[in-house]
């Protein structure tokens, strides 16, 4: 107990040097989109528009730091046969309140996103960061990493709403911006509709992203 | 017949779950690095996606649907709790099915095989069979042939990746970065067949 005291008191307040680097890290240079590879799925399929991406992104900052808090608090207690088991478990029990407070509380967004609330089950970054840091860390680090990755993966899909969003249909967040239509002079980018575009922006983002920072160039 | 037969073709070749609705792509994009473990993780996938639709839908329809066990209850809410629990089960049995089988795939697959409970086209198909309220023969077809349609693509990607490995790429886009434009070419590719119905054919 006593050393907890005084390990705060060097980090000078809530979150010290390190907690700074769970949060930091996952926002550039261990991104879990760009990366780490993980959880493609749902940053391709709903990123068609900015509203959707926000509610994405807000559902699955939730269910990663809540997930993470829960498996780090259980850790030396499950045993390692059933613990992807486990995880699954309270993931789904999670992603499964979400999906109720969406159909209650935000419904058209619920209905936009049909299956891919469900999908959060599915994203791997959930289970990665339960798999590789939940596991092994305390509850507090580990709710951190877990907002950190999802604050990583939800400025990429954010980013990657507004492009699409902006040149597929001249609006943001349903505001018109580059006026389409009979009397607007933007010819909408129709190849920003589709969710195959979503492939080439997000192999765009990772270009600009190696190219600005060389260390994350694939050296193999 | 013909319209399990249009089900799967459909399920294959035009709603392919990778090219078309891009489900299940991380394990796609991991492992399609050679084209050895790209057809040993598709055939692992099309037997989950064959054996887990039919059994999801017999849950579906017999456990968790409005008055199927007793008249007034309605428990669709653990539907995703279910799905999952089968796929997970499922995955065990194909994981101890291969390593007896053939060891060397067992190795080369390595973690990508328990993660084919999460990849998100075994789910994902699961839960179109439920929204598009398919039967029992026809969830069959629809699982065997979202099964093909992701081997089929994860093949042609790794044969893809293969040949980039001696091309001149730029270094900034080494590795995933060409991997995702490739496969949004595919995308494009495939949308030439979006729409088309098998059974205008017959």
């Amino acid at each position: 107990m006593a050393d907890t005291i005084v390990d705060s008191k060097k980090q000078g307040g809530l979150l010290g040097k390190e907690d700074m680097k769970l949060l930091k890290d996952p926002l550039h240079s261990n991104n879990p989109l760009t990366i780490q590879v993980l959880g493609i799925c749902s940053a391709l399929a709903v990123t068609g528009s900015v509203s959707k991406s926000l509610v994405m992104a807000v559902a699955l900052i939730f269910v990663c730091a809540a997930s993470s808090l829960i498996i780090s608090l259980l850790r030396n207690s499950i045993p390692s046969s059933i613990r992807m088991i486990v995880q699954l478990l309270v993931i789904a029990g999670l992603v499964q309140i979400v999906e109720i407070v969406l159909g209650a509380f935000a419904y058209t967004a619920y209905v936009e996103l049909s299956v891919f609330i469900g999908l959060i089950i599915t994203n791997c970054i959930v289970m990665g960061r339960l798999e590789a840091f939940a596991m092994g860390n305390n509850p507090k680090q580990a709710f951190l990493d877990g907002i950190g990755n999802g604050l990583g993966y939800g400025w990429i899909l954010v980013a990657m709403a507004v492009v699409r969003e902006l040149f597929g249909k001249g609006t943001f967040m349903g505001w018109t911006i580059l006026p389409t239509g009979p009397d607007g002079w933007y010819v909408a980018n129709n190849l920003m509709v589709l969710p195959a575009s979503s492939l080439f922006v997000i192999g765009i983002f990772i270009w600009i992203q190696r190219a600005v920072d060389p260390e994350l160039v694939d050296k193999s | 017949m013909g319209e399990t037969l249009n089900i799967f073709i459909k399920a294959a070749f035009i709603d392919n779950m990778i090219l078309a609705y891009f489900l299940g792509m991380c394990s796609y994009l991991a492992v399609s690095k050679t084209v050895k473990t790209a057809v040993g993780l598709g055939l692992a996938v099309i037997f989950v996606l064959g054996i887990t639709m039919p059994i999801n839908w017999a849950i579906n329809t017999y456990l968790l649907s409005d008055g199927a066990i007793i008249e007034g209850i309605n428990l669709t809410f653990l539907r995703l709790i279910l799905f999952i629990a089968v796929i997970a089960s499922m995955v065990q049995l194909v994981e101890m099915i291969i390593e007896k089988v053939s060891p060397a795939l067992y190795n080369s697959l390595g973690i990508f095989l328990p993660l084919i409970t999460v990849n998100c086209a075994i789910l994902g198909g699961s839960l179109f069979m439920v929204s598009r309220e398919y039967g029992f023969t026809e969830s069959v077809s629809f699982g065997l042939g979202s099964g093909v349609g992701w081997f089929l693509a994860i093949v042609a990607i790794a044969s893809i990746r293969e040949k980039l490995r001696t091309a001149d790429v730029p270094p900034a886009l080494r590795g995933l970065g060409i991997a995702f434009i490739i496969t949004g070419l595919m995308g494009i590719a495939f949308m030439s067949l979006a729409g088309l119905n098998p059974s205008d054919f017959n």
